[in-house]
């Protein structure tokens, strides 16, 4: 059982991940390049400032490593991809173990699910953002969409698999509560990169994240049906 | 690919619901945390590894 679900989340993450790699270097990187080009423009007319030897100088986004624009940078983001895949994945080859798809296209309901849990809701109250957009304090923006996701995964569950209207009513309860509670909104909204590219961004990330849902659902479903483990063998 | 694997019996169809309801909790909590240390962890360096991935996905970034 374990073995199926390793090997489900781990297949499955890194076919969705080269997709999403694929689909971001084209689309998205760009867009986030080119919002950078606003946001380190000011950057370099900024009074340089000095740390008195061997005083704990504060973190410079400069000082710790990042990767050099290019293969290093391409190749760093793949990582993360990966990572982030495998780890929905690995989420939904153990529902699976709970609710196993009875059909591979099932699996692209799952992704539904997914994109709706991890994305759609979140972005209502927290938009994607380019680099150099104004936004609340990051401890509190990342409480609340962690909360959301919470609590959209639960609110979906219930609705699906609610046996009766009660559990069901309580599912749609718990969807809408975290946007009545508000994600943490900046004081001033600002943004360095002109309000087209943003939009732009927007969409970008949207539909790169259905078909990255899309794909690891129906990827997974069809993976962990294939791995059925020796249900008619003898 | 050599994905399917079966040779050895498992135990899929027999396990107890406590058995898979553990499996699955243990695989959520596991790809939560890989999640979680790509997507929304605070050390600089992985910050900065995998910030094209954190925009893309609408993390939370910065």
């Amino acid at each position: 059982m374990i073995k199926r679900i390793a090997q489900t989340a781990g297949f499955s993450g890194l076919l969705a991940a080269l997709l999403l790699t694929l689909l971001q270097s084209f689309w998205v990187a760009p867009l986030i390049m080119q919002a950078e080009t606003f946001e380190k423009a000011p950057a370099a007319t900024q009074v340089a400032h000095e740390h008195a030897a061997g005083t704990a100088a504060h973190t410079h986004d400069a000082e710790a490593w990042e990767p050099e624009d290019g293969w290093q940078r391409v190749l760093s983001t793949t990582g993360g991809n990966l990572v982030v895949a495998v780890g929905f994945a690995l989420m939904l080859a153990g529902l699976y173990t709970l609710r196993a798809p009875t059909r591979t296209a099932q699996g692209l309901l799952w992704g539904l699910a997914g994109y709706a849990t991890f994305v759609l809701a979140p972005t209502l109250g927290l938009p994607p953002e380019l680099p150099g957009t104004a936004a609340a304090d990051l401890a509190q923006r990342q409480i609340w969409w962690i909360g959301t996701a919470a609590s959209t995964a639960a609110g979906i569950a219930l609705l699906v698999f609610g046996g009766n209207w009660l559990l069901k009513a309580l599912g749609a309860a718990i969807l809408v509560v975290p946007h009545v509670i508000g994600a943490p909104q900046p004081e001033v909204h600002s943004m360095l990169a002109p309000e087209a590219l943003e939009a732009q961004f927007k969409i970008a990330s949207q539909l790169t994240n259905v078909a990255f849902w899309l794909a690891l659902g129906l990827i997974s479903a069809w993976l962990f049906r294939r791995n059925r483990d020796d249900r008619y063998i003898a | 690919m050599s994905i399917i694997s079966s040779t050895s019996p498992s135990t899929s169809s027999t396990a107890t619901l406590s058995q898979r309801l553990g499996a699955a909790i243990g695989a959520s909590i596991l790809g939560a945390c890989l999640v979680y240390f790509a997507g929304f962890s605070h050390i600089e360096a992985v910050h900065n590894a995998a910030h094209d991935t954190r925009h893309s996905a609408a993390f939370p970034c910065h």
